[in-house]
């Protein structure tokens, strides 16, 4: 197995103030990894400078992605490198339609690998986006609604996975893709990453609770307290979670992470 | 923006596809600058009837005497004295293309004008400088009654209905550039439909400036009969001078009971263009009239297009969309007046600014006592994609009748760095997400658009935005 996303000894900044206090990571192709942990621990910032958001500055270390350093390269040519994120709140493109917005974005994804690609067909487009919608239980005239523009967070969540489908990365981030979801809506979600989630893609998963990892069996759990990653371990590390909470963790770590 | 990188403010003249010149062929024009013997000789060249004289030195005598707008935009900068007011480019109109003389054929070639003629519309009329050099509309709708001809065709082949709706929409005394216009008109279109008649395709008017320092004084007349219904669209360009040009038009619509119109106009001057146009629309008992009005070019239009809803169940909507980038300032917006019972309007303005572009939303809705019932609708969005960019919003609104339901609303939005954050964690590029934001926020005037125009108006954004973007 090749790594492919390799974090070491990130220190993240927003506005000076130090979120990220040294992150170390590695997930591997075809794993599927949970970073759990309360609120205000730096765990969507972490997902947020993986994708590279402008006014994240990373003060140290370095994010490796299929062996490259991903220092100076923006937002969208990660994206095409093949690193995704499904947003916690996805903002609206009023105005543009799922389909439009998703042909445009294969096209970029397809531009990059090849500079002679002359954008993709309506009839392969509609196939794919079909075949995609109907694996997500989607209905088709989603595709003509406006991106996120009043969609329920439900809606909000499956427009992400269905863009994760479509845009075939090997790593895809989850941030709190569960949150505000009602049981159906996390059951049709997670059988999608579970659809998608093979050889070619690994999967962080970030979330609050232990709940989606009922459906979405991680290889790998990890907890994020204090801008670090303070203990990592398979499955029944989440479980242990569920029945325990976060304070063993407080206590274990407290002094540690804050000196 | 700061930190996603700042969109320069470069405004690439050569973007503009259209800002080509042409050699000037005219056979006649008046000396520059203005007076009544300029207004004489322009009735002179066409032969016009003693009644149409004494209408435009009436118009020019008020010109005169009316001061210059303070409002609205700078017109300041436009040196009256300096252009030419009235331009004969060829002998004689064409009724087909091989009538129309090879140069400004070939600059209608390549505005794609026969082309389009071709496919998808039912009628064409061309006009360079300050004629028409082409009108031709389909056999089967001549034959239905249907009259599209320049307006002085109109008024030399039916002096009546001329007569009977001219100058009724917008008399000279409307406004300063109403007057002037009323007073050196030359060339637009006269457009009767017969009751009953739907024209399917559109009508177009196309308009072309060549030489510099020109005014074109476009006048149109609309007349669509009862239950009869049209669709007309008119679209401009210009040669990029650095003088410049000026364009006062006036369009006077009467639509009747039952009838359904729209005017459409796609506008793309030069941006040394002055653009001041009136337009007004009169609609009658449960008939509808839209404008859809997009304003790209120019460096000054000022022009608010109107529906006076005069009979009970009238209807009456405007879509306008602005974009103003460096140098540019769309003044634009509309007016809906209800004075019958049950009328209702509805106004959708968007405007795009950019770099030191700005643009203004200028609105009046006003309810006449007595036009119970009336409902109307006012929505403007302003979209900002720089700091220094700047948008201001005037709607005035008056009452006068308590029965009525109205809506205003007003939302001002820069492209969010949370917006392009989202699209080029999908892989598109800035620039990429900045045009699909600009062309999401356009989308739903563009949808109203024929699918060609539509298309062309999707690129005229975008070749708008090229080069302007860092």
């Amino acid at each position: 197995m090749t790594d492919i996303l390799e974090v070491k000894d990130l220190h993240t900044s927003i506005d000076g103030q130090e979120i990220l206090k040294g992150v170390n990571l590695i997930v591997r192709e075809g794993e599927i990894h949970a970073l759990m942990g309360p609120n205000g621990t730096g765990k969507s910032t972490l997902a947020n400078v993986l994708m590279g958001h402008p006014t994240l500055d990373v003060t140290k270390g370095q994010i490796l992605f299929k062996g490259e350093d991903l220092a100076g390269i923006a937002t969208d040519e990660r994206a095409r490198m093949g690193l995704f994120l499904a947003f916690q709140y996805p903002v609206a493109i009023p105005g543009v339609s799922v389909a439009n917005f998703l042909r445009q974005a294969i096209n970029a994804h397809r531009k990059a690998r090849d500079p002679e690609y002359k954008g993709i067909s309506i009839p392969e487009f509609r196939k794919l986006l079909k075949e995609k919608m109907d694996l997500l239980e989607m209905a088709h005239e989603f595709a003509g609604r406006y991106l996120n523009d009043g969609f329920s967070g439900g809606e909000k969540k499956r427009a992400e996975i269905l863009q994760l489908a479509t845009l075939e990365p090997s790593i895809a981030i989850l941030d709190e893709t569960d949150s505000g979801l009602d049981i159906d809506a996390l059951r049709i979600v997670a059988s999608g990453v579970n659809t998608l989630a093979g050889p070619n893609l690994g999967v962080l998963i970030i979330t609050h609770y232990q709940r989606i990892l009922n459906y979405i069996k991680p290889d790998k759990v990890h907890i994020m307290l204090d801008g670090q990653i303070v203990e990592s371990g398979g499955a029944d590390l989440a479980e242990h979670l569920e029945e325990q909470g976060y304070d063993w963790v407080r206590e274990k770590h407290n002094g540690k992470v804050e000196a | 923006m700061a930190s996603s990188g700042d969109i320069k403010n470069l405004q690439d003249i050569d973007q503009y596809k259209y800002g080509f010149s042409d050699p000037d062929v005219s056979v006649y024009k008046t000396r520059k600058g203005l007076d009544r013997e300029v207004v004489e000789q322009i009735s002179a060249m066409k032969s016009e009837p003693k009644w149409m004289l004494e209408y435009r030195l009436k118009a020019f005598e008020h010109f005169l005497e009316r001061p210059m707008p303070t409002w609205g935009g700078d017109v300041g900068g436009l040196d009256l004295d300096s252009i030419y007011y009235y331009v004969k480019p060829a002998e004689m109109e064409g009724r087909t293309w091989d009538d129309v003389p090879d140069s400004i054929k070939q600059t209608f070639d390549k505005l794609g004008i026969p082309e389009a003629e071709q496919k998808f519309l039912s009628g064409v009329g061309a006009q360079y400088e300050s004629e028409m050099v082409y009108h031709s509309i389909q056999e089967h709708l001549e034959q239905q009654g249907v009259i599209f001809l320049s307006i002085e065709e109109g008024l030399r082949q039916h002096p009546d209905l001329f007569r009977e709706y001219f100058g009724t929409v917008i008399p000279y005394t409307d406004n300063k550039f109403a007057a002037l216009n009323s007073a050196v008109w030359s060339g637009g279109s006269f457009v009767y439909i017969p009751p009953g008649v739907k024209v399917e395709l559109p009508l177009q008017a196309y308009f072309r400036l060549n030489i510099a320092n020109i005014g074109q004084f476009e006048r149109s007349m609309i007349i669509v009969d009862e239950g009869a219904e049209v669709h007309y669209v008119e679209g401009c360009t210009a040669p990029t001078y650095s003088t410049d040009s000026f364009h006062s038009g006036v369009i006077e619509i009467i639509v009747k009971r039952g009838a359904r119109s729209r005017y459409t106009t796609i506008q793309n001057w030069s941006t040394n263009v002055y653009n001041l146009v009136t337009q007004r629309a009169m609609v009658y008992e449960d008939a509808s009239h839209d404008w859809v009005d997009a304003n790209i070019g120019s460096k000054l239009s000022m022009k608010y297009p109107s529906c006076y809803l005069m009979g009970k169940g009238a209807r009456g909507e405007i879509l306008s969309m602005a974009f103003a980038t460096d140098g540019q300032h769309q003044d634009t917006g509309g007016k809906m007046v209800h004075v019958a019972p049950y009328t209702t309007s509805k106004i959708t303005a968007k405007s795009i600014s950019q770099g030191s572009g700005r643009s203004s939303y200028r609105g009046l809705l006003k309810v006449h006592d007595g036009a119970v019932g009336s409902k109307s609708n006012v929505v403007c969005d302003a979209l900002l994609l720089d700091p220094h960019s700047r948008s201001d919003t005037y709607p005035y609104i008056e009452i006068d009748e308590a029965e009525v339901s109205i809506g205003h609303e007003a939302s001002v939005s820069k492209v969010g760095e949370q917006q392009l954050y989202y699209l080029m964690s999908r892989g598109l590029s800035e620039e990429e997400a900045i045009r699909m934001v600009v062309s999401g926020f356009i989308e739903p005037l563009v949808k109203e658009l024929p699918m060609e125009y539509a298309v062309e108006m999707n690129r005229l954004i975008q070749i708008q935005m090229e080069g302007s973007i860092g």
